[in-house]
Parts: structure tokens; sequence; C-alpha cells
């Protein structure tokens, strides 16, 4: 008997503004240019929409980000379900959930889950984009000890987490740069991609260190942009304007205080939890996934996620990257846009929006085995985690 | 490391934290400790985080650990700090984990489990814990 959920929703609308250093539209603009594509793009009509999930990028924490009055700017009235949601990387592939559990529970029909993010700042770097909230010269209590120490910017943690994996399994520069080198083969085939020039090994060694052991090149992107998708009730996807891809699974993991005696935070992550979770709905294991489309904000997210979604034993993920299985005519294609890497980085509406792509078969030169898709998206420090199995088939 | 450790954002005790910064003043790395159920913590919250109870003793830890994870920062975010330099987490010998710098040794020379012990950052009105090699 197959669980309940399992292909009772779809995502049936996919909307995405131009990508990267895009200039002259706030969040809330860039929101509204990727809904209103999503809902053309599903043939849906717009007084059909009767739900909405919003999730601001880095502008929610700086007051410019979208917000539950983008509800207004789209004049969408009558919503039936409405939520600004955010557990940071992990929301894309949540608010998907939530939206299917809305529509189970006879509480929706066709809910709008959008991202939008503006931080690139004409003029200035990329890097000052992500630096960090603003630094107050006595900071208070424990926390301050951080900032003391000179712990800016998000690659700090992600960089102690790699270096555990290293020393305790072996990891090693090469593994990691094959997840980079992968992944910017498959954005040389996506049009969207911000970093489409080919990328070698040695392209990847030679990139400055951010934070030893992160090179430049083991980093996401920053971008400017907006992602939206629909997800419809299964019975409704089935005659809109293009082929659903139905949900099969979702879960969620979240470990807790990385600080706390026996903690393992560094190399495990949410992910085995929400593993099985996912995995148990869908009926499926690892050996049955046909591509993977992975929240890569690191190269070392990717290896520390296949190791937990069971693709390969724990410490193994460095070998069973490096032999070109993720890329191009690999036999385990993954983040087939080129990922947060090459692509464009939307949080975790990257994977997702790629996902979608996939699993409707439009991935032109690009396209891989479809049959079924694990999309993932993580945040905090490996903190936060939600997984969807999506296909194009409804059972 | 800081050329001029002084301009860096010095931390000042709240609450949660006051007895842990009265201690560092005198040397002391303190912890809590659930008196219920004896796990330890860093003073970060008032209940402890395994059973919630708000029953809570200070213990003076060992001020000896294990560099649990590190990296070395090249960029640079905030003027008082000079690249290249380290970033630790070190795993206290009671258990919790701490955030810190390694001192007393180059940055190519920390190695992840490396035992540590406590070296105190003095200011005029708080103290730092940092790890050197023990």
């Amino acid at each position: 008997m197959p669980h309940p959920a399992r292909g009772a929703t779809a995502i049936t609308g996919l909307g995405i503004t131009p990508m990267g250093r895009i200039f002259g539209k706030s969040a809330t603009e860039l929101a509204a240019d990727a809904v209103r594509e999503a809902i053309q793009d599903s043939g849906l009509k717009k007084s059909e929409i009767d739900g909405l999930l919003i999730n601001a990028g880095i502008t929610g924490s700086t007051g410019h980000g979208i917000n539950l009055s983008l509800q207004n700017y789209l004049g969408l009235q009558d919503l039936r379900l409405l939520n600004h949601m955010n557990a940071a990387g992990s929301t894309a592939a949540q608010m998907v959930q939530y939206a299917s559990l809305a529509i189970a529970a006879g509480m929706a029909t066709n809910v709008v889950c959008v991202f939008a993010d503006a931080p690139l700042v004409e003029g200035k770097s990329t890097g000052a984009a992500y630096g960090g909230p603003a630094r107050p010269s006595r900071p208070k209590g424990m926390a301050a000890l951080y900032a003391h120490a000179g712990f800016y910017g998000a690659n700090t943690s992600y960089a102690l987490a790699t270096r555990r994996h290293m020393d305790l399994y072996g990891t090693n520069h090469d593994q990691l740069g094959a997840v980079a080198v992968a992944e910017r083969a498959w954005a040389t085939m996506n049009p969207r991609a911000q970093m489409r020039e080919p990328m070698t090994l040695a392209d990847y060694h030679a990139s400055r260190w951010i934070i030893e052991p992160l090179h430049l090149l083991d980093c996401c992107l920053v971008s400017n942009g907006a992602v939206a998708v629909i997800v419809s009730a299964a019975d409704r996807a089935a005659d809109l304007a293009q082929p659903p891809v139905y949900v099969w699974g979702m879960g969620q993991g979240h470990p807790g205080d990385p600080l706390r005696a026996g903690s393992n935070w560094e190399t495990e992550s949410g992910a085995k939890i929400a593993a099985q979770t996912a995995f148990g709905m869908a009926g499926l294991g690892p050996q049955d996934i046909t591509c993977c489309e992975l929240y890569d904000c690191y190269t070392y997210t990717v290896v520390v996620t296949l190791e937990d979604y069971g693709f390969c034993k724990k410490g193994e993920g460095g070998p069973f990257v490096q032999d070109g299985k993720l890329g191009p005519g690999g036999s385990l294609p993954t983040n087939t846009g080129g990922g947060e890497l090459s692509g464009y980085y939307m949080w975790g509406m990257t994977p997702l929006s790629e996902a979608v792509i996939q699993g409707r078969g439009q991935g032109g030169e690009r396209q891989v085995k479809n049959d079924a898709i694990l999309c993932t998206g993580n945040g905090g420090t490996l903190s936060y985690h939600g997984a969807l199995i999506l296909s194009p088939h409804r059972s | 490391m800081a050329e001029d450790a002084a301009t860096r954002p010095l931390p000042e005790a709240d609450e949660a934290s006051k007895p842990f910064f009265d201690g560092a003043m005198l040397g002391k790395l303190m912890l809590m400790k659930c008196a219920d159920c004896g796990a330890m913590r860093i003073p970060s919250r008032q209940h402890c985080d395994v059973c919630l109870s708000a029953n809570t003793d200070w213990v003076e830890a060992s001020g000896r650990g294990v560099v649990r994870t590190f990296g070395v920062m090249h960029r640079q975010y905030h003027p008082a700090f000079t690249v290249p330099y380290n970033l630790a987490f070190v795993e206290l010998e009671e258990g919790p984990r701490i955030v810190t710098n390694i001192v007393g040794i180059g940055d190519a020379d920390i190695r992840v489990g490396m035992p540590v012990v406590v070296d105190w950052e003095r200011h005029e009105d708080v103290a730092v814990p940092n790890f050197r090699p023990a």
C-alpha cells in the first residue's frame, strides 16, 4: 500500500528571473516577476491561486526582503493559506512540503512558493554581500566569542566542518574539486547559469583561499533574483499547461546545537534524518534515484549529503565523487544546472528549480533520466535539512 | 592573529554568562553543570539543554581539551584582524565545545585532535579564553 501522500501533489508552475548581478529591481519586484512567470507557465488563472508561502533570502535580515506584504503587491485576494517561512536554505523544500500538507488537508489547491533576494549592490564586491550582521564593539554573552575569534560570514563554519571530514576520512581537495568541476560542466549547458566558462581541476586548485580548507571555487555564488513554484493538487495538475512534477517523498532533519557535547555536526547532517522519512514515503532507496539536485553551498555539502542519503558509506564520499559520476555522462547526474556553485544562488530554490526543469524533461542538452529526483535543501551549518523526492510519474 | 587584540570586538557579559566572565578574570574556565542530570554546558542558556532543568551549578573546568576542528581565514571582514588567522572549535575535556583561536603555534602546525590548554587573553575588564598546545 503506497503512502497516501505519495503523488498527492505536483509542481505545476515555475518562474525564474534573470540571475546574478541584476540591478534596478528590489527583492519584491523580482518576486513579482517570478510569480507572474510561474502563473503564466502553469496555465492557472491568477484567481485560482489560493495560497502564498514566502521566503526572504539574506535581504530578509536587512529589512529589505520580501514579506507578507507581497500578497498585496501581487493583488492576491481571499487567500486560504499565507505564511512567511524561514528555515534558512531548507525553506524551499519545506514550502513545497507545507503546501502539499495543506493541499492534502483541503486547506488550499494551488499554492505559490516564492524566494527572492537582492544582496548584491552595484559597485560593491560579491563577498561584501554575506559579511554577516552589524558588529557591535562589545557583543554580549557567549555568542560574543564568535566575533572575538573572527568568525565572520557563513564560510567559517563550513570550513570547520570540511576540515573535520578531511581529517577523519582523508577527504582531499582533488575530491572536493571533482564536485566543482562536475557542476561547472553542467553549467556550461545551462543558459541561466552565472558561470558558464569551462573549468578544470587545475583551475580549482589555483583559486584563492577564502578560509582554508575552502578555496573560492568551493564556495557558492551570490545572486540577485527570484524563483517561484506552484504546488497544486495532483488532480488539478493533470490538465494544466506543463507536465506535472509529482511529489513522491518529503522529509526534514534538524540535528541541533553544534556546541553540545557529543555533536557530530561537522560530518552528520540533517539529511540522515530526512532521508528516512522521505525515502519511506516514496517507497524508494538511494539505489532508485536517477538524478540528484542537492543543496551545494559548498563542495563539501554535496559530499556529506550523498553520504547521509546512503549513496555511499559515511566517510567514503570523497572517493565516491572523485570518478566524475556526478558530471555529464556520469552514473549519478547531480546538480545538472550547475547548482549554487556555478549556476545561481537562490538558496533551496536552486536545486528545486532545476529539479522541476529535469522532472518536466525540459533540460535540453543537459536532460538526464528523471524517474526519481532527489532534491534537497540545507541551511545553517548543516543544521536544517529539507528533502523532496520528485517524479514525472504520478505513481 | 590580530596585531592589536584590544581593538577586536571584546565580549561583555550578559546575565546568563556573567559567572563565566567573572571566572575568566580570575583565570578560571567556568561551565554550567545541571544540578539535576549532571550535563555540562557552555553558559549560553539558562536551562539545561538535556533535561530542561533550571537548577544549575557552576563548576570550574580543567581548561584542557582537544582541537575539534579549525580553519585558517584569508579574507578580512574586520579591520582588527590581520589575515591569515585561525579559528577553532575546542572540545573541552568535560564535553562541550568552545569557539576560540589557537595561540602559541603557527597556523600550518595546528592539527585536529591536538591537545590544548586554555590561555587567557586579558583586557582591562574582560578576559577571553584562547587555547595553546598542551
